[in-house]
């Protein structure tokens, strides 16, 4: 295999990797938030990611979370090269890729940024909040297909995975059983397949109510995402093109070419 | 004076304006530079692009932009202008009461002044309430959780020097506590945007009115869940707003939550201005309907009687301001002339 497909190839790898980093808050990838500015191959295989986020001020827990996930696609890679993960400019940027550079784990440099916060229960919470809100997508398109409440709710693995819907249904319903399978790697195909975060029956009496608190979950993920994404392309003046003509946010922005990242020497 | 399509007379209360300075001149620091950047932020990303300001006007705007915006060219009839001090990051506060008092002068009957303070000041934060009642005799504060204070990122309105503060609020007559709780920003360890701590508080000073500014959100569900069992906790429309014009049916969503939860007489309008102006908001609520299964769902409804409410009889309520001697006052004022 030539250099070039070589590189092409990792380049595929490495961006498929990234693209299974989810922003933990808003349970969407790293990569179509447009969070991940540069990620290169270099030519003696190793890896540079630059990692921008909305605002200066974004919670640093979360960058955190987002970061430790970057690095465990890293380490993933099928060539397990030497890497460089970078954060720019947000309030704690400095501490966070000293730490890197120096090799500490994220736990260290969390620990000493923010002394008494669980991140694995910080983790947990997240991963309740996007198994809801995967689950009430599925359901809503479920009974948008048609299906009546008793026989959604009668649905189990097999039955999930024989219906079948529209292209957008089915990648809802993909990463809703990637949230279940994380939550219960047992699960069979014969169980039922919409049940609460704790596990219990819901009943069809019940999913209405149920179904609003899956609403108030996303209400505030979409708040978090629209402006996130608002906040992102605001802060960074992408160009928003309409019918082929810049908008006028264009104009009265400077547009500011993306920053270099100096080059800095790899680690493992 | 908000003039509706078909003729009818809205007045309006503006629950939360800012008169700040933002500007190069002024910032301390970097956090200050990179503060107002997100506010500009949230300018461009939520206003339609016929209502962007360059930056440099955004940073640091004039007084007659102001009177212009809220009540000339904009439907406003009165403004409450919050202070938001941030002098670890403003040579001279972010906008202080001095300055609010300062624009609210030439138009007395249309400004109310709201003042701030922190209660990691300790002695020096009840003096200096005891200073903003008898200098300007304030009847609403602004309480900014998560600002930083030297080494402290944040504060609780649990803390037990808050409920000192909250004490003298009450015994002085200063009544409307607007807490910013809002998207989250700069918390380290703990979320200084949580809203739980609402719930004591709301609790603890039943004579006092807590305005929850921007619902909580992203807590909406939390500040709901408080909200309906505190009758004296109200929920302020600023920057949930402003999703009208980009995402309406969100907006919707967000709308029905609030009024089957907290209902029609519990919400408050506001800009946010300088972030966005109010006429363009007030318009596009108007003439908003909820989607007919949102409705439904939620079993709620936003009736024009529903808006009038929320634009400025709510607000009217809290401070005490007689609506209809207030109307008689505005239209005898050389503003009311100016505007027509």
């Amino acid at each position: 295999m030539s250099t070039v497909s070589l590189t092409a190839d990792r380049r595929g790898e490495l961006w498929a990797r990234l693209a299974r980093v989810n922003d933990p808050e808003l349970d969407e990838p790293v990569t179509e938030m447009g969070f991940v500015e540069r990620a290169e191959v270099m030519q003696n295989g190793s890896v540079e990611v630059d990692f921008r986020l909305p605002t200066y001020w974004c919670s640093p827990n979360f960058a955190f979370l987002m970061l430790d996930g970057i690095r465990e696609a890293l380490d993933a890679l099928s060539w397990a090269p030497a890497y460089t993960i970078r954060l720019h400019d947000h309030m704690f940027a400095d501490e966070v890729n000293c730490g890197v550079a120096a090799g500490k784990s994220f736990s260290r440099i969390f620990d000493e940024l923010s002394g008494d916060q669980d991140i694995d229960a910080l983790r947990e919470t997240f991963r309740m909040k996007a198994f809801k809100r995967r689950q009430e997508a599925v359901l809503l398109g479920l009974r948008r297909q048609g299906l009546t409440d008793r026989e959604i709710l009668g649905m189990d693995l097999f039955s999930l995975d024989g219906h079948i819907g529209g292209e957008e249904a089915e990648a809802q319903k993909s990463r809703y059983r990637e949230a279940l399978i994380e939550r219960w790697p047992e699960r069979k195909g014969g169980e039922p397949v919409f049940v609460t975060w704790q596990g219990e029956t819901i009943l069809p009496d019940a999913l209405g109510a149920y179904l609003a608190e899956l609403r108030a979950v996303r209400i505030n993920m979409e708040f978090n995402g629209a402006l996130c994404r608002g906040l992102k392309t605001a802060r960074y003046k992408e160009m928003n093109v309409i019918d082929g003509e810049p908008t006028l946010v264009d104009f009265i922005l400077d547009r500011v070419p993306p920053r270099n990242c100096a080059a800095r020497p790899a680690h493992n | 004076m908000y003039k509706t399509p078909d003729g009818k007379e809205v007045f309006v209360v503006d629950g939360h304006t800012h008169f700040w300075d933002g500007s190069p001149e002024n910032q301390r620091n970097i956090h200050g530079k990179q503060f107002v950047e997100c506010f500009y932020a949230y300018h461009t990303a939520l206003s339609p692009k016929e209502q962007l300001w360059a930056k440099e006007k955004f940073e640091k705007y004039s007084a007659d932009d102001l009177y212009r915006d809220l009540f000339i060219e904009g439907p406003d009839d009165v403004a409450i202008v919050q202070s938001t001090y941030l002098k670890d990051f403003y040579k001279n506060g972010f906008n202080t009461i001095e300055r609010n008092a300062e624009v609210a002068k030439r138009y007395p009957e249309r400004f109310i002044v709201n003042g701030s303070f922190d209660p990691r000041d300790g002695e020096k934060a009840l003096e200096y309430i005891h200073f903003m009642k008898e200098t300007y005799d304030i009847k609403g504060v602004k309480m900014y959780t998560a600002e930083w204070n030297g080494a402290s990122r944040g504060w609780k309105l649990t803390d037990p020097q808050a409920y000192k503060c909250f004490e003298l609020c009450e015994k002085l007559g200063i009544r409307n506590i607007h807490v910013h709780k809002g998207p989250t920003i700069i918390p380290l360890s703990k979320d200084a945007f949580d809203v739980h701590d609402v719930d004591n508080a709301a609790t603890d000073f039943q004579n006092l009115n807590w305005i929850i500014e921007h619902c909580g959100l992203p807590r909406l569900d939390d500040f709901c869940w408080i909200a309906v069992q505190e009758t004296n906790v109200y929920g302020g429309l600023a920057v949930a707003l402003p999703f009208i014009h980009s995402r309406p049916r969100y907006f919707a969503e967000v709308i029905a939550e609030l009024l089957f939860w907290l209902g029609p007489d519990k919400l408050l309008f506001g800009s946010d201005y300088a972030i966005w102006k109010p006429r363009w908001l007030i318009e596009k609520f108007w003439a908003f309907d909820l989607p007919e299964d949102i409705a439904r769902e939620r079993g709620v409804d936003l009736t024009a009687e529903v808006k009038e409410k929320i634009l400025g009889l709510n607000a009217a309520r809290l401070y005490d301001i007689d609506v209809a001697a207030r109307k008689v006052a505005l239209a005898a004022s050389p503003f009311g002339v100016a505007a027509e």
